[in-house]
């Protein structure tokens, strides 16, 4: 059959930001599909809005679009481009979804673009439960019972159409009295089971259908017998033309369910199936892939089976590639985006080589001889108010993946990767908060999912609960509890030694001989576990196994188990007898990888790694990546010649580096720590020291470490704002009355903002001292001090990404500005490429600085500088050297490499070297020369979950929130701030009102933003003090809205009060759809304060809302600006060439936003 | 707060006696004693099993381990699991494919203690001893596969004897080459299975090589079968004037079964003949073709196969140590191929109203891409009828 010779151009959709449900396992399969697709010879065109992301590099696509992904984008992306063909199946749930509508809008017929991978009858089957149920009861499969409410379009009250939910609503009930509780409900076309939830009775049932049919993009829910508590499995399956069809992967659910599969521990094979019953699940993948309809590539397909009958139930299936294929692909070795995107294009699984064999095909079911558990990482600690139980609703903002021979090894080393402090299954000081608790309270709380189940079930079945008790209260196979109760036992044969042996220090492990030592590694336990057991130090734990000459075998993932030849490096630790690391021939270069995903480390930070793998190889080195994200391109086999899949923790990166110091010429030619985010940084100072690449580990402390800083700072003469380091509350005092209120606390050594906050008044300085030097997990505040700075109000920050080389040289790869002030996490503001309001004196300023600081601390490789601006003056808030999360936005922004530039670097290549090479392009000149006008503004936008979060405010702050980021560029600032909201999802309306609530500190400057809002032609709303001071200024307020809080009774039920025209609280008004726009700035502290009602009712009725002033004055910026200019697609490849002065500045294709279209918009 | 309710966890430490597996080349691998290499507990009469032998194999399955232990194709082999975790959901009377393993021994990485399934009758464990099973556990069986990949397969021992006695047994073991291993799997008298019907239902007489029950199972939906033993004479076969007659899978090598090839090759042109896995083998000797062994064989659930006649691959269940040579049955069509290998899986004289595949298209354990052949075959003889 081989490869279609019709099809020359290929449109691939990407998925976006990064969200909760969809994260970059999208990068993941995109990056593969682009690769694969270019190899093959077809021009690819790549539309994508993240920046952050490998596929969005310039050399993977011919055509880039960084541009928010909308149908009227994609449109005008298609018009320009003219694909033969659409890709949808690489870019989750948004691909999908787009291409459904653009299919239905005609937009692919217009054109002559065909969908490729996936047709749109199949995303319809499979998408819209009720035919996905029809069609598998046709084909003789379960499916649990189940009926469609949908809310039908009518008018609502402004006019506009509306969805009558209470109709729906009525329709719901019917169904699920039919049913009868418990019910789950789901939402049609939503990810990541966004809206989902289960009712036990009437009261749960109406709140869930009730936001589920508000939240569906097609108004509709499924209601459906609820079967939580059966065992959960999943088949990924493949299907070629020639309907070839395999099973790549078996995913058995350690929840049952009831728990959203992301939200599930999950290990790889299928543990509990026997043969019978795991063949005829795979005979009903096939069946369902086959009358979904899905023609080629890669589907997912979810099982429930009935513990205690086996009764087989299909729940769900992903006519497209999913987490759980970017999964299966590296618990395989099989890449299954890879293989989808080259079945797309006309290839059978025959006449694909198997990359790790090379001798065998594609079309084979890989044998797997180890054990793979997923755990998710959430983020619970970064959302108060958001409850921690877990549901059907996906909450998760990352997941880890280990590999090990046995459950129990793969389960341990999963828990340590996730970085929580955690050493393992418990064993460790975090297992005393569940030691603590009495037993009956424990089994009650394991009984309810949280992420702290596992380890409620250790100390359970330690202290004596039954695993038959555990298996009943739980749901959870007992053959899982069961391994528990193994390294338990396990834990208890170890302890015995322990006790038996008088010895402390270095020799208190004496006790272990080899076989002890041997068991105790297969059973998973870490040397920091065996450590805290034995009352010893982790390096002693590692010297005394070493002593013994129990060391880790590194095992090969090769799709076969070991039945042919691997050609491909991809290694797991585990401890057996033989060893498969092979001798390498040129010096290697290990880069460590940021661990799992989290909100404040995230794809980001994996783009650093992959850019670093990607340069070294070039520059002769070979690259061997260590890390555990099964989401990520770090991780893909192909990235670095060698891959070890790891936690990135002390003990695992030692064995690597020691593995490969052992494996030929060259050794270890360093470590790469300073790409990856605060995860490898905090190894940094247990790795030898001779082995970091770049800036020494003690200017990266100097940086860290307050009082060094400050005196650093001082002797440079760069001004910081005011503060101190305190390790008591009189400590703290005294810093502030010295300092003057507000201020600003934060433990050293976090990244995105973690536990950060301003504080305005001793009472909210006491509150936020206490809570920070409780140590809330993951923080050691009790070791490390609490720093105290002075908060500027009203100033503005900026960053800056830079790398110094070894000669002194300093390149500026950009100088961003934030578009909130200072105070809230530079994660989580706007900001602008180049700077739109800073003066060139300023910038200058700006730039001295960041250099004298790169100098003074021996900055060799990145650095990222962060300052505050305020009435001219710059301060210097913090720097860091290392690659900071801005790095891809540079270079998607600048089309400078910033990454490989800073990994060639750490390897000792200087600038100008850089510049001779052509990594660098000869414009990208030194910090002292003049940078040439760019010819585009790019804004980088944050990406809230609040969404998935009803009950959390979603004011921003000091503390990072944001999962992801889009892009958007523009000629103008307006323009691309207009693209980035619009990428982000918050469509800025261009007429209708505008509510503002302004703290009075915001008032000032909210006034201004009130007469631009009105000068646009919005009316503006507001409440009372805000109204005054609008007015006074000459400001027209078409509305004074009641406060929320002024209203009688609880404000928690201001919701439901029944409206009142005259006077209406915000709250009603935006439910009614009055409201267009809401700016509301914070005044009070805590969650009830009343903003938190308004911006709580603007989240779930989708009216955008800006909880700064600068937000909203860049918004009326780019109101103003859409409305003279309409938008333009341009590929980033175009943007660069114009920057560089290659060609003359490119003219993009006009595209009209139908919702709130600025009116000089042109439709095409 | 409630007490402990038992004074220490759900189960403690289990300490097996150390055992090992002893290749005949002198390879040695460590591991813990599980079956009947157990030392006998009070309440078993049972004799203590110090060694055993046996060809030593490696089969990929992920699952199915009881259906690969029961298969009398294993008889005179060593069985290690590629798959670490053995045993996780015990042992059902349903998926035995035979009423006794005829394996000599199992290697694991890693035996479950406690089964869970609704389908359980008992552990992995249980079965091994009731049926004087020997086993190693905490195997490296990943060095055992990739040694056994190499060096093939070859015989071994398994015990907790010394390992120059367990070498010295592993060396005396003859393996399988040149050995008639039908001789101890096959019926000792015929027996039927599925009524045959009023109305002519089709009849199968199927010659126990070793048969699997799946077989049985999956012939029985088109046919009544009458099995009979491998050494039954052709006449005897026509005599019961069956629609078709079916050559079985089975263990060993098909150059030291000469006995039963002339009889296959006295069927040939009588009626419709379906073989499959030794019964293939037989078949393609019958036709004047040549076998010969493989370096370690194919056991596992996973071989991709092309379906020649339509182009399309399937994924087969496979379980032999020697495979039909190349162009070595005249007048035969290849009608199937392994695509990791080019080993031949399938050949065809339609002439003659014969075919064979090389692999289990009955499944059991494995996928079943393959079962259109059992269909197949019922249409060959409807047609010939």
């Amino acid at each position: 059959m081989g490869r279609r010779s019709d099809l020359e151009s290929i449109l691939i959709v990407g998925s976006g930001p990064i969200v909760i449900g969809q994260a970059c396992e999208f990068d993941y399969s995109g990056t593969q599909a682009c690769r694969v697709l270019k190899a093959e010879g077809y021009r690819v065109v790549l539309a994508n809005s993240n920046p952050a992301t490998i596929m969005t590099d310039p050399e993977l696509a011919d055509r880039t679009y960084v541009e928010p992904l909308e149908v009227e984008v994609l449109t005008a992306i298609i018009e320009r481009e003219r694909p033969d063909a659409l890709l949808p199946t690489m870019g989750g749930q948004t691909a999908l979804n787009l291409a459904t509508a653009l299919a239905e809008q005609g937009v692919l017929a217009d054109f002559g673009v065909e969908l490729i991978g996936a047709t749109a009858e199949a995303i319809r089957t499979a998408e819209n439960r009720d035919r996905f149920k029809s069609a598998m009861r046709e084909i003789g499969l379960g499916v649990p019972a189940s009926g469609i409410a949908v809310a039908p379009v009518g008018i609502g009250p402004a006019g506009r159409e509306r969805r009558d939910v209470r109709r729906g609503l009525e329709e719901a009930v019917r169904i699920a009295e039919e049913i009868g509780f418990p019910v789950i409900v789901r939402p049609s076309f939503i990810l990541g089971g966004r809206g989902t939830g289960i009712a036990h009775t009437p009261d749960d049932f109406v709140r869930l259908a009730r936001t589920g049919l508000s939240a569906s993009p097609v108004g509709e829910i499924l209601v459906e017998r609820s079967i939580a508590g059966w065992k959960e499995f999943e088949l990924e399956v493949m299907r070629d033309r020639l309907d070839n069809c395999v099973v790549v992967c078996s995913i058995e659910n350690f929840d049952p369910m009831g728990v959203h599969t992301g939200d599930s521990v999950t290990v790889a094979p299928a543990q509990t199936l026997s043969d019978v019953e795991y063949q005829k699940m795979r005979d009903a993948a096939f069946a369902c892939i086959r009358r979904v309809g899905v023609e080629t590539g890669g589907s997912n397909i979810q099982f429930a089976v009935d513990p205690a009958t086996g009764e087989r139930l299909v729940i769900e299936m992903n006519p497209r590639v999913s987490r759980s294929s970017a999964l299966a692909s590296k618990a395989t070795g099989f890449p299954i985006a890879k293989i989808a995107a080259r079945l797309a294009v006309g290839y059978t699984l025959d006449e694909i080589a198997n990359d790790i064999t090379k001798a065998t095909p594609a079309s084979f079911e890989p044998a797997i001889d180890y054990v793979v558990t997923k755990v998710p990482r959430w983020a619970f600690e970064k959302l108060p108010g958001a409850p921690d139980a877990l549901g059907t609703r996906m909450q998760s903002v990352g997941e880890v993946m280990a590999i090990g021979r046995t459950f129990e090894e793969s389960l341990q080393k999963a828990l340590r990767g996730l970085e929580l402090g955690r050493a393992g299954l418990n064993c460790d000081p975090g297992e005393r908060r569940f030691d603590d608790l009495p037993i009956d309270q424990l089994v009650e709380k394991a009984s309810v999912p949280t992420p702290e189940r596992p380890f409620q079930l250790e100390s359970a079945l330690r202290r004596g609960v039954g695993v038959d008790e555990l298996a009943a209260a739980t749901g959870i196979d007992p053959w899982f509890l069961d391994r528990f109760a193994g390294i338990v036992a396990e834990r208890e044969r170890l302890a015995g030694l322990a006790a038996g042996d008088g010895a402390d220090g270095a020799g208190a492990f004496a006790a272990l001989g080899r076989r002890d030592w041997r068991r105790a590694k297969r059973f998973g336990f870490s040397d920091a576990q065996i450590a805290y057991l034995f009352g010893g130090l982790e390096e002693d734990a590692r010297a005394a196994r070493l002593g013994v000459g129990v060391r880790p075998t590194f095992k090969t993932v090769d799709t076969c188990a070991a039945e042919f030849v691997a050609e491909t490096p991809y290694h797991y630790s585990t401890y057996e007898d033989e060893d498969e690391v092979r001798p390498a021939s040129r010096p290697r270069v290990v880069i460590l990888g940021s661990g799992p995903n989290r909100i404040g480390q995230g794809v980001e930070f994996d783009y650093c790694c992959v850019h670093a793998s990607m340069a070294l190889r070039e520059a002769g080195f070979e690259t061997v990546m260590v890390n555990c994200n099964p989401e990520t391109v770090s991780t893909d086999y192909d990235t670095s010649d060698r891959l070890y899949f790891e936690p990135v923790t002390e003990e695992a990166v030692l064995d690597v580096v020691e593995a490969e110091q052992g494996a030929g010429p060259g050794g270890v030619a360093g470590i790469v720590v300073a790409l990856g985010g605060q995860t490898p940084l905090k190894l940094a100072g247990r790795l030898p020291a001779e082995l970091i690449l770049g800036t020494r580990p003690a200017a990266i402390d100097e940086a860290e470490d307050r009082e060094r800083w400050s005196a650093l700072c001082a002797r440079l003469e760069i001004p910081q704002p005011a503060g101190g380091t305190a390790r008591s509350l009189a400590e703290a005092a005294e810093i502030v009355s010295r300092i003057g209120f507000p201020a600003l606390l934060r433990p050293s050594y976090v990244l995105g903002g973690r536990a950060m906050e301003i504080v305005y008044d001793d009472e909210g300085l006491a509150l936020a001292f206490g809570a920070l030097s409780l140590g809330a997990e993951g923080l050691l505040a009790t070791e490390r001090p609490i720093l105290i700075d002075r908060f500027l109000e009203d100033a503005i920050e900026v960053d800056v990404d830079a790398v110094r080389d070894r000669t002194g040289e300093v390149l500026i790869g950009a100088v961003m500005e934030h578009v909130e002030e200072a105070g809230v996490h530079s994660g989580d503001s706007a900001c602008v490429i180049p700077p739109p309001t800073l003066s060139a004196e300023t910038l200058g300023v700006i730039v001295g600085h960041t250099c004298s600081i790169a100098e003074a601390l021996s900055v060799e490789g990145p650095i990222n500088v962060q300052y505050a601006v305020k009435q001219g003056q710059v301060f210097v808030i913090e720097a860091n050297p290392r690659a900071s999360r801005t790095v891809p936005f540079v270079a998607k922004a600048t089309g400078v490499p910033l990454a490989k530039v800073a990994a060639r670097v750490l390897v000792g290549a200087t600038l100008a070297e850089l510049r001779l090479e052509g990594l660098l392009p000869p414009s990208a000149a030194a910090a002292d020369a003049p940078t040439p006008p760019p010819r585009h503004v790019s804004v980088k936008e944050a990406v809230l979950p609040f969404d998935r979060f009803p009950d959390v405010d979603s004011l921003l702050g000091p503390e990072m929130r944001s999962t992801g980021e889009v892009m958007g560029i523009d000629r103008t600032f307006g323009l691309a701030f207009a693209k980035s909201q619009i990428a982000a999802g918050n469509r800025l309306p261009t007429s209708g009102v505008v509510f503002m609530s302004l703290a009075d500190r915001d008032k000032e400057l909210g006034a201004v933003v009130g007469a631009a809002f009105v000068e646009l032609g919005f009316s503006i709303a507001a409440t009372a003090g805000t109204a005054a001071h609008l007015q006074a200024t000459g400001t027209e307020v078409a509305m004074i809205v009641a406060k929320v809080g002024d209203s009688a009774g609880d404000p928690a039920a201001a919701g439901d009060r029944p409206g009142d025209a005259a006077h209406a609280d915000a709250v009603e008004l935006i439910e009614q759809g009055r409201i267009q726009l809401v700016v509301n700035t914070p005044r009070g502290r805590g969650p009830r304060a009343d903003g938190a009602y308004i911006r709580r009712a603007a989240s779930a009725n989708g009216v955008p809302c800006l909880t700064t002033v600068a937000a909203a004055r860049a918004a009326a910026a780019g109101i103003a600006d859409w409305g003279r200019h309409a938008l333009q697609v341009c590929s980033l490849q175009e943007h660069h060439a114009a920057a560089a002065g290659d060609v003359a500045g490119s003219q993009g294709t006009l595209f009209d936003i139908a919702l709130g279209a600025g009116p000089a918009a042109s439709g095409r | 707060m409630s007490a402990r309710r038992r004074p220490a966890g759900e189960r403690t430490a289990r300490m097996r006696p150390a055992a090992l597996c002893v290749l005949a080349d002198g390879t040695v691998f460590e591991g813990e004693a599980m079956g009947s290499l157990l030392p006998p507990a009070r309440e078993e009469a049972r004799p203590p099993v110090r060694i055993a032998t046996g060809e030593l194999v490696f089969n990929t399955c992920l699952s199915g381990y009881q259906e690969v232990l029961t298969d009398p194709s294993y008889a005179g082999q060593v069985i290690a699991f590629t798959y670490p975790h053995i045993g996780n959901y015990g042992v059902s009377p349903e998926d035995e494919q035979a009423g006794r393993p005829f394996c000599r021994g199992v290697v694991v990485r890693d035996l479950t203690d406690r089964p869970s399934s609704w389908r359980s009758a008992g552990s992995l464990e249980g079965f091994l001893v009731r049926h004087g099973i020997a086993g190693v556990t905490g195997v490296d069986t990943r060095r055992l596969t990739r040694h056994v990949r190499e060096a093939g397969a070859m015989p071994c021992a398994l015990g907790t004897a010394p390992e120059a006695e367990l070498l010295a047994a592993a060396r005396a073991e003859p393996g399988t080459k040149g050995v008639d291993l039908v001789a101890e799997v096959s019926t000792e008298r015929p027996y039927r299975v599925g009524e045959a019907e009023a109305g002519g239902r089709l009849r199968v007489v199927a010659y126990d090589y070793g048969i699997k029950k799946t077989i049985l199972d999956r012939l029985s939906r088109i046919a009544a079968v009458e099995v009979v033993p491998a050494t039954t004479p052709s006449e005897e076969v026509l005599g019961r004037r069956p629609d078709g007659v079916f050559l079985s899978n089975g263990p060993g090598d098909p150059a030291a079964l000469d006995h039963l090839v002339k009889e296959v090759g006295l069927l040939l042109g009588e009626l419709p003949v379906f073989g499959i896995c030794l019964g293939h083998q037989l078949l393609a000797s019958a036709l004047g073709g040549t076998t010969y062994k493989l370096g370690f064989g194919h056991h596992g659930g996973n071989h991709p196969v092309r379906r020649i006649e339509t182009r399309t691959v399937e994924i087969t269940s496979q379980n032999h140590g020697y495979a039909v040579a190349d162009g070595t049955v005249e007048g035969a069509a290849v009608t199937h191929v392994n695509l990791n290998d080019g080993v031949i899986e399938g050949l065809s004289r339609e002439d003659l109203r014969a075919f064979g595949v090389q692999y289990h298209p009955e499944a059991g354990p494995g996928p079943h891409d393959a079962r259109y052949l059992f269909d197949a075959f019922g249409r060959l003889m409807e047609a010939s009828r």
